[in-house]
């Protein structure tokens, strides 16, 4: 049964669609990811025109993240003045991010550059988490006790001025980094169509020394208000965001994130986090080939394009 | 009106050039006549829209019968889509990747261009009239936008737009398309691409005689998109903040709703 698509203006297998909905937010549910680096570049690869590809990824990621802040606001692990920060930064960056956006489409190297961004963070993290998942594997075949972790040193970080002090993590911190943190975010968002999950938390754990606890529903917060504001400047600026093919994936995504929870809590966490990291590598592995290999077609045609 | 016909005639015996290209040397006392006609206005297409053949009917007045018969008249009958500008671009290897380097844009060309004729339309004339009326695709105008001192380079780029056009079926050509149906009654059927533009298309007749262009007219046909599709399509950017914000809406709703039915305590 074929959908069309009204703004990606072509005709898609809604199967295909609900499948790949489903799909990454069984994978999402499983690994508390927001799912919007994988569902991007599977749009990309399924011929979906990556201006729209971006733009619907970060609607469908609002979808996917509310019902996990939901849990966390009622569990009371979300640190709402922390999380505002963070919002701060994370508006000012998908701002920035869209008028990048629409500058890079204006001059014809917008796919170029979200197919460049999606191989350099999607190798990075892929080869980072296989190194990471190998060691805690090998770590606990030979019974050898965790590391131990510092939270509580200090690094540069925590020199700046401008501190606050944030009641809920229990933390006083400059406003600097977490502004500056939720920029850079936002930026990704609105460039590539992701929540930036995946950055946001180990740079929270590691860079701020935020603790664990709050760590996840905080970054949850900012993702669900940023997805959602790049949502309405993308449709007002790029008109590419596809209601048909976002309402789609986010309902597959949903349903599918629900059995992703319950297959992750009966999973192995190592063997879980290198599976991941082998499906993150492979569809940064597939970009590039897609970057390298000749195009079949050197020319291409946009209608209405003022080049420069 | 007796007048303007002995003005015409006379027009026409002190005209020895015109004479001289008619074949067998009669000099044609009417001007031939061109009408066309279509069985509609608008055309309302739905976003199932496969594609379809459009027919004009069109008859021709006062024509030679002799040369009728021995093929001298030939007729291009041409669907012009709304105009736009095009914006060719070229890739290139840098540092192993492909990317676009080059780019060119073409003042306002038809986004789509269906062409029909009684026969290949190159052995109709010299090019170089063709290029001046604008009739068949390897003679529309592509003026690019700007200086561009390569003239080899406009050529290239020419070229891949109009093979890039005609691959995706927004411009297509059928050099059978026109066929008469009695002496002086023809037909033509164009073909519509299943992506056509909407807006004003164009359709323009135009009657040959022996090689030369003889007369043109014209009919204006919208292509109307009807369907839920185009309502999303037109909210979206007519009304982008309104649209922008149901997207978001429905997402809440989606990821909200999800979690309270799925909800274990």
């Amino acid at each position: 049964m074929t959908v069309y698509l009204p703004i990606a203006e072509l005709s898609v297998n809604i199967f295909i669609i609900l499948g790949m909905g489903a799909a990454v937010g069984f994978l999402s549910g499983m690994f508390g990811v927001g799912g919007g680096f994988l569902i991007t570049p599977l749009l990309i690869f399924y011929n979906i025109p990556p201006v729209v590809a971006v733009a619907t990824g970060a609607n469908q990621v609002v979808a996917s993240s509310i019902s996990g802040a939901i849990t966390h606001f009622r569990r009371g692990t979300l640190d709402m003045k922390l999380g505002s920060v963070l919002l701060v930064g994370g508006l000012l960056g998908a701002t920035a991010g869209v008028w990048v956006f629409s500058w890079l489409r204006r001059v014809g190297q917008l796919d170029l550059f979200i197919s460049l961004l999606y191989v350099v963070l999607l190798g990075t993290i892929g080869a980072l988490m296989l190194q990471e998942s190998l060691r805690a594997m090998r770590r606990a075949k030979m019974n050898e006790p965790l590391p131990l972790k510092r939270p509580g040193q200090h690094n540069w970080v925590h020199r700046l001025p401008l501190k606050m002090r944030f009641k809920k993590s229990k933390i006083y911190l400059s406003a600097i980094p977490i502004v500056g943190l939720g920029f850079g975010i936002g930026v990704l968002t609105s460039i590539m169509g992701v929540g930036g999950g995946f950055i946001m938390v180990p740079a929270m754990i590691y860079l701020l020394r935020i603790p664990t606890n709050v760590v996840v529903g905080t970054s949850l917060f900012q993702i669900i208000f940023v997805t959602a504001y790049t949502t309405m400047v993308q449709a007002a600026t790029n008109y590419s965001v596809d209601i048909v093919l976002a309402s789609i994936l986010m309902v597959a995504g949903v349903i599918g994130a629900q059995y992703g929870v319950r297959a992750g809590q009966k999973l192995r966490g190592e063997q879980l986090r290198a599976l991941l990291a082998l499906l993150v590598l492979a569809v940064g592995i597939r970009l590039a080939v897609g970057l390298v290999v000749k195009p079949d077609d050197i020319y291409s045609v946009v209608v209405g394009g003022m080049s420069f | 009106m007796r007048r303007l016909l002995r003005s015409a005639l006379l027009l026409a015996m002190l005209a020895p050039p015109a004479m001289a290209q008619a074949p067998l040397g009669q000099p044609p006392a009417v001007r031939e006549g061109l009408e066309i006609g279509a069985s509609t206005s608008e055309i309302a297409i739905t976003s199932d829209f496969r594609g379809a053949d459009l027919t004009i009917f069109g008859a021709l007045t006062n024509a030679d019968e002799l040369l009728l018969a021995i093929g001298q008249y030939d007729l291009v009958v041409t669907l012009e889509g709304p105009r736009d500008y095009a914006t060719v671009r070229r890739k290139e290897r840098v540092f192993g990747i492909w990317m676009n380097t080059q780019s060119m844009t073409f003042e306002q060309v038809p986004e789509s261009y269906s062409m029909a004729s009684t026969r290949q339309i190159d052995s109709l004339d010299q090019a170089s009239s063709l290029n001046d009326i604008g009739v068949g695709i390897e003679h529309l105008a592509l003026n690019p936008v700007g200086y561009i001192p390569d003239s080899g380079l406009i050529g290239e780029f020419r070229e891949a737009y109009r093979r890039l056009k005609l691959a995706s079926g927004l411009y297509q050509r059928d050099t059978s398309g026109v066929r008469f149906v009695s002496s002086s009654l023809f037909r033509a059927s164009l073909k519509l691409p299943a992506n056509i533009p909407d807006g004003v298309h164009v359709v323009r007749a135009s009657l040959f005689k022996s090689g030369q262009l003889l007369l043109q007219r014209e009919l204006s046909l919208r292509v109307v998109k009807t369907g839920i599709e185009q309502a999303i399509t037109d909210a979206a950017h007519n009304r982008p903040l309104a649209y922008g914000f149901l997207c978001v809406l429905i997402a809440v709703i989606t990821g909200w709703g999800a979690s309270l039915i799925f909800r274990k305590d």
